[in-house]
């Protein structure tokens, strides 16, 4: 490889910039940020079981900074990203048995999942707040 | 992903042309799907588990985390999660970053991180378990 060509240069096909947004597109996007954002979330779920399993000071330590506002904002976040990426993902098991593609399917399926992760979101908090108060 | 011994999945016109860089795209994406199922069916039980330790006491804790199955429920969450973001991220590490250095370090980033969280999860969970 030490002659190797010099690289050509290939035009580029257009990037995300230059189409208009469209809601699928969107939904997609943000399947894709929800994802990422549930990758460093394990970050505390892990951080809940290590410190169950070290001491009461940890596990006292993890509550507390669950239960401050900052730390409800985020588990709500959380909550909320969880279902987001899991109603996406069965959008994607009915396109891989070649469903929902036509012009009002996939629009309605979009509209369905954003709404059904919020509606799911608010509904777990209202269960996990009355069963816990 | 393809190790001595082991031969990837391929589908019947990826095996004939013989195309493509790393040859492990359809076992990609058929496992992305298998722990996309397995995550749907483990969520439904550790959204449960967790609503039910919202809040709770640190025994409260320790012994529903040490019941035997909440504790396989959780190590199989981990084992399923793990797999499955560390082949997303994988996908929009090739998607966006395009220099090859960074984005072998990336990806090899990525297999460190997801098995210190699935080893680190398991580990406290096995040690609530049975630790004492």
């Amino acid at each position: 490889m030490a002659d190797s060509p010099p690289r050509v240069e290939r035009p580029l096909s257009p990037h995300l910039q230059i189409y208009r947004p469209l809601f699928t597109m969107m939904m997609s996007i943000v399947h894709r940020i929800t994802g990422v954002g549930l990758y460093f979330g394990t970050i505390l779920l892990v951080w809940w079981l290590l410190a169950t399993a070290t001491s009461r000071g940890a596990y006292d330590t993890f509550m507390w900074v669950a239960g401050s506002p900052i730390g409800l904002l985020v588990l709500f976040g959380f909550t909320w990203a969880l279902l987001h990426h899991a109603l996406g993902g069965i959008r994607h098991f009915m396109w891989d048995f070649i469903y929902g593609f036509g012009p009002k399917e996939r629009v309605l399926l979009a509209k369905a999942t954003l709404a059904g992760s919020v509606v799911l979101t608010v509904l777990l908090w209202i269960v996990g707040l009355a069963l816990k108060g | 992903m393809s190790s001595s011994g082991h031969t990837p999945m391929r589908t019947p016109l990826g095996r004939v042309r013989g195309l493509g860089s790393a040859h492990s795209g359809t076992e990609h994406f058929f496992l992305q799907r298998v722990t996309a199922l397995a995550n749907l069916l483990l969520m439904i039980a550790f959204v449960g588990i967790v609503i039910c330790l919202a809040g709770s006491t640190y025994e409260h804790a320790r012994s529903v985390i040490g019941n035997p199955l909440v504790a396989v429920v959780l190590l199989l969450t981990l084992l399923s999660v793990s797999i499955h973001m560390r082949l997303g991220m994988q996908v929009v590490i090739e998607d966006y970053v395009h220099t090859e250095g960074t984005k072998v370090l990336l990806i090899i980033a990525n297999t460190f991180f997801t098995t210190a969280i699935a080893l680190a999860g398991a580990f406290a969970i096995i040690k609530i378990s049975v630790g004492g």
